[in-house]
């Protein structure tokens, strides 16, 4: 993984140094609020409803295991001994105090850490597919591009006061797992028929209140050209970027409303005139893609007899093994899901021994090295075949060894109206209602593939317009009630749920889920997972029985 | 309102015209006037014009002043609003060689950005000016020497200093 050199490191002491004293600004009146309040922002810094949140940076995912025990530790000293992972591959805290947060900025500095832009109108973390650099079907090692991506957008001064905020997700494979349609710029790792790598470029995809997917804005980028071109988007983007209406901002809605062809036309023009050297020297590049070369693998057999007896001889962790367990590219070797989604649990949260654990597994069997996932996971991305056994005992010891990876148990909340300022309705209790209504994991096994995703509001930070089944809580006339989509999907075959009709109550929700549940076990054909069958049957066939019994 | 620029606190010599008034020896013209005024400009130094542009300006439009003009000041109608920090940009790449001034309420913490992006000054409200003094600024502008970008005025990129240390 990158690691950080004195320079990088002297980087964000400088940031730390700065908003120590943009802090005392604000305290001395230099500083109004309004003014302040964006500082903070691209500092990671969030008024919540009860207290400030900050949101501290994991670039593209990806952390060694003294960072985990630092986050452990700042979970303790400032925060109240738990941390919550988020759906952009970060981690945050619900509870530090105003005074307390440069004094953590420096804490996370001595790992080689921050906060900054992680919120505000500014490009925020580039995030990734979790298995990147491990995953046998990628084309190249994605977190290149990233780290690239990181230090080109890390306080440019072009791009740090935008319209709103700016998120860029990239892939190595074809099998998106990183989301890239619904996010601002999705970037894709291909070759083109001439065997070149380069990126395919998506622009203008976003979840929020207006979903939208992506629009392919240049089929192949050759790969030098990469930072250029994404300087003439953003450009183009902050020139015309509406300031009138925050919720009319992102880069989808202007993709939208002037056309992808009137946009393509002006980014290509802008990307043509652009004067003056963006990228890095190839030198740089070189040294950038060394830290994710291929790290030393034990010389391994494919297959391991110990592990396939360990299988055999213990159904749980057999259970785990066949869910949370998936394929690395060298033999004898896998990655394994940390399921932060334990039932009855809040999706994401990880207690400071949880988080020291997760490190010492790390250290010990995964070449130091963790990885947070999109669905709010974490991934140990090197584990020799061997370990698996003692890995898992080592997580069940800490209750990290839900065996329900992609389940309908595994499911992404929002902090809604628990933490939130704007919430209007609960989104973690339901999730636990739910993880609790499907707790049986031959049940869950049973059900196959399926993302629930849940939002305490149309902000929709819990990403149900692309959850198989979508929740969508609501104030309605100061009752929550619960919306439900259908048919919603990040992937490759990214679409944007459609909405069954009225909604439910606190009470009925979890009843509605199970009753669309039972529609497709109804109704499925062999080996088809629960979007295929609402692909095939249409919304039709699961509307009929959610609204037969009102 | 005050001026100040990477040195500090600075005279203005440009006398902001109104539309149509007679031209001063260094008029700060709005872009409207300046079109309007056609063959009036003519016979006159260029570089004793300057341009007052708005935030969201076609760009067309600017191109016909470009590597004449002394001066060209964009308005920032809030701090929050970087519009302008693109357009500045994009001036200095298509040859503005002549001062760019920020001007309108930008604090002091977004010195280094103006900076990055072209702007020499800034022409900011008394009330601000007096609620970050100069000593804000001159803290800002050290922050400047540390950046990723390539290719940024005033400031050596974190990629060519390595190779630097590396040597
Ligand atoms: S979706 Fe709404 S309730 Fe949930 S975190 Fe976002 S803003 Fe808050």
């Amino acid at each position: 993984m990158y690691r950080y050199d004195e320079f990088d490191a002297a980087f964000v002491k400088a940031r730390a140094g700065e908003f120590r004293d943009q802090v005392a600004r604000r305290l001395s009146g230099a500083l109004t609020e309004d003014e302040f309040k964006p500082l903070r922002l691209m500092n990671g810094l969030y008024l919540q409803l009860h207290a400030y949140m900050l949101r501290v940076a994991i670039p593209y995912g990806v952390l060694n295991g003294a960072q985990m025990r630092k986050l452990a530790e700042i979970s303790e000293t400032y925060d109240r001994g738990y941390g919550h992972f988020t759906t952009r591959q970060n981690i945050q805290f619900n509870w530090p105090k105003l005074k307390d947060a440069p004094a953590i900025l420096d804490e996370l500095a001595s790992v080689g850490m921050h906060a900054i832009q992680t919120s505000g109108n500014c490009i925020r973390n580039t995030t990734t597919d979790p298995f990147a650099g491990v995953a046998p079907d990628e084309i190249e090692d994605p977190r290149a591009t990233c780290e690239l991506i990181r230090q080109w957008s890390s306080l440019h001064p072009e791009f740090t006061f935008l319209g709103r905020k700016f998120k860029i997700a990239v892939t190595g494979a074809e099998a998106d797992r990183a989301a890239i349609r619904v996010h601002d710029i999705g970037i894709q790792i291909v070759r083109s028929e001439a065997g070149e790598t380069g990126y395919r470029i998506f622009v203008g995809g976003g979840l929020g209140r207006t979903p939208m997917i992506g629009k392919v804005v240049r089929e192949f980028l050759p790969k030098p050209d990469l930072l250029r071109y994404l300087e003439a988007c953003l450009r183009i983007y902050n020139l015309h970027g509406r300031r009138d209406n925050k919720y009319k901002a992102r880069i989808k809605i202007l993709v939208h409303e002037i056309g992808i062809e009137a946009y393509r036309d002006e980014v290509e023009a802008e990307f043509a005139s652009l004067a003056g050297t963006i990228s890095p020297d190839a030198e740089e590049e070189a040294r950038i893609a060394a830290y994710f070369a291929s790290p030393e693998y034990a010389a391994l057999a494919e297959a391991s007899a110990f592990y396939e007896r360990a299988k055999r001889e213990d159904p749980d962790f057999a259970a785990w093994a066949r869910r949370n367990v998936h394929p690395h590219r060298a033999p004898g070797y896998a990655a394994a899901t940390i399921s932060l989604k334990p039932i009855g649990g809040a999706p994401g949260d990880a207690t400071a021994e949880q988080m020291r654990a997760m490190a010492e597994i790390a250290e010990r069997h995964s070449l130091d090295e963790l990885r947070v996932t999109h669905e709010q996971n974490v991934v140990l991305p090197h584990l020799k075949l061997d370990d698996l056994p003692i890995v898992w005992r080592k997580l069940k010891a800490q209750g990290l060894d839900a065996p329900n990876r992609g389940l309908v148990t595994d499911i992404i909340a929002c902090p809604g109206l628990d933490y939130c300022a704007l919430a209007t309705a609960r989104s973690i209790p339901v999730a636990q209602r739910i993880a609790e209504r499907f707790a049986d994991p031959t049940l869950q096994e049973r059900i196959g593939p399926l993302s629930i995703k849940i939002s305490g509001c149309i902000n929709a930070c819990g990403h149900h317009h692309i959850a198989h089944i979508g929740v969508l809580g609501l104030d309605k006339a100061g009752v929550e009630s619960y919306q439900l989509t259908l048919g919603g999907d990040a992937t490759e075959t990214a679409a944007i749920g459609e909405r069954t009709g009225p909604g439910f109550s606190y009470e009925d929700v979890v009843d509605a889920i199970e009753t669309l549940i039972g529609a497709y076990l109804d109704r499925r054909e062999p080996g088809e997972t629960f979007l295929q069958c609402y692909r095939r049957l249409g919304m039709e066939a699961f509307k009929e029985p959610l609204y037969a019994a009102a | 309102m005050p001026l100040r620029d990477g040195t500090g606190p600075i005279p203005d010599d440009w006398t902001k015209v109104e539309p149509g008034a007679p031209l001063a020896a260094r008029s700060l013209l709005g872009l409207a006037d300046a079109e309007a005024r056609g063959a009036e400009l003519g016979g006159i130094d260029p570089r004793s014009l300057g341009l007052r542009v708005a935030n969201d300006a076609e760009r067309a439009r600017l191109l016909p002043w470009l590597r004449k003009v002394g001066l060209i000041a964009l308005a920032f109608p809030s701090f929050a609003d970087g519009r302008a920090f693109s357009l500045g940009r994009w001036l200095r790449e298509r040859g503005h060689e002549g001062r760019l001034r920020a001007e309108g309420p930008v604090i002091a913490d977004q010195w280094p950005h103006l900076r990055g992006c072209g702007f020499d000054e800034v022409e900011i409200p008394e009330a601000l000016a007096a609620r970050q003094p100069e000593a804000q600024w001159k803290a800002a502008e050290a922050r400047i020497a540390l950046g990723y970008q390539v290719g940024r005025p005033g400031r050596q990129a974190i990629s060519a200093a390595r190779r630097e240390a590396r040597r």
